[in-house]
């Protein structure tokens, strides 16, 4: 695992694998979509409205977990000050936040039919806006000093104490009343979901984890190259 | 087909719904796609522009460029 963590090699490695991910992801979207809008049935109390499922509950998935990922890099970045696990949180927090943003925006869309309001001040929404501040929050602090370490190492304090927020996010519905429904696929006596609403909905969500396996590729390849222009960059000036 | 647009009744939910999520994460890949590809631009310009400078903090790198020092830097 360490021999990875070689920038220079995971670069290489990077490249070989970012086309991989790509067709994957692609043909997971195609069964995906297809399976959301032609095998999966309308439910019994929703009708047609419960396809935004399977775009939502993608979303909020991946909201959470891209956090996740962002807090283990930055706590592998400020204890082992490991190069590339600066650079995963960094690449990681734009995509968290378009999925947090996705979550909320769908939701609201799935809300306004089904609760009759596009927006409700409880717990599960109002967490849920507090996540997309967080990476908002951690994205301005990379860029709010002019030392760059200095960025990297307050934006990854920031992510470490916001991760607090993800117990609150998760058991909202258990622990507060609330319009949002609770946990019908993560919980302790398996999902009670039904199969062919199942199925569509974790391909999607292989899918949306794919698509983020993608985009990581690509931006920690940006990083990393841009990493190396700073470097030619400071010999230039100093005449090699 | 109009019935399936339709969504039964809920065509003006479910469809803006894949819509603004298609968007972003359209949006998000194409930038993020880009981004590599300019860097990665500058990356060759700089190289190129650099030139095979020696690097005499290192005997074993004399004849290696900057270029190649910066990833053994990384490294």
């Amino acid at each position: 695992m360490h021999r990875f963590a070689n920038p220079t090699r995971f670069l290489k490695l990077a490249a070989i694998i970012q086309p991989w991910v790509a067709g994957i992801t692609l043909g997971l979207f195609a069964i995906g979509l297809y399976m959301a809008f032609f095998t999966a049935p309308p439910d019994y109390q929703q009708g047609e409205s419960v396809r935004i499922m399977y775009v939502h509950v993608p979303s909020a998935w991946m909201g959470m977990f891209c956090y996740a990922a962002m807090a283990v890099a930055s706590a592998v970045a400020l204890v082992w000050k490991h190069p590339l696990a600066d650079v995963a949180g960094k690449a990681t927090a734009p995509v968290g936040a378009a999925f947090t943003f996705l979550a909320l925006a769908t939701g609201s869309l799935w809300g306004k039919p089904m609760w009759g309001t596009w927006w409700v001040w409880d717990a599960r929404l109002t967490s849920m806006l507090i996540l997309l501040f967080l990476y908002i929050g951690y994205m301005a602090l990379q860029g709010a000093f002019d030392d760059r370490a200095r960025g990297a190492r307050a934006s990854a304090i920031l992510a470490l104490v916001g991760v607090v927020n993800l117990p609150i996010i998760k058991f909202s519905v258990d622990w507060w009343n609330t319009l949002h429904q609770p946990a019908s696929v993560i919980k302790m006596d398996g999902p009670s979901i039904h199969p062919d609403m199942l199925w569509p909905l974790l391909i999607m969500a292989v899918a949306f984890k794919t698509y983020y396996v993608w985009i990581l590729l690509v931006r920690i390849r940006q990083e990393l190259t841009a990493n190396k222009v700073r470097i030619l960059r400071l010999k230039q000036v100093h005449g090699g | 087909m109009s019935e399936f647009l339709a969504m039964g009744g809920y065509g003006a939910f479910v469809w803006p719904s894949y819509g603004l999520t298609a968007v972003i994460m359209v949006v998000l890949l194409i930038a993020s796609l880009r981004g590599l590809k300019t860097t990665e631009a500058m990356f060759e310009r700089l190289k190129a522009e650099t030139g095979p400078i020696h690097d005499h903090s290192n005997v074993d790198n004399n004849n290696k460029t900057t270029a190649e020092n910066a990833d053994a830097h990384e490294a």
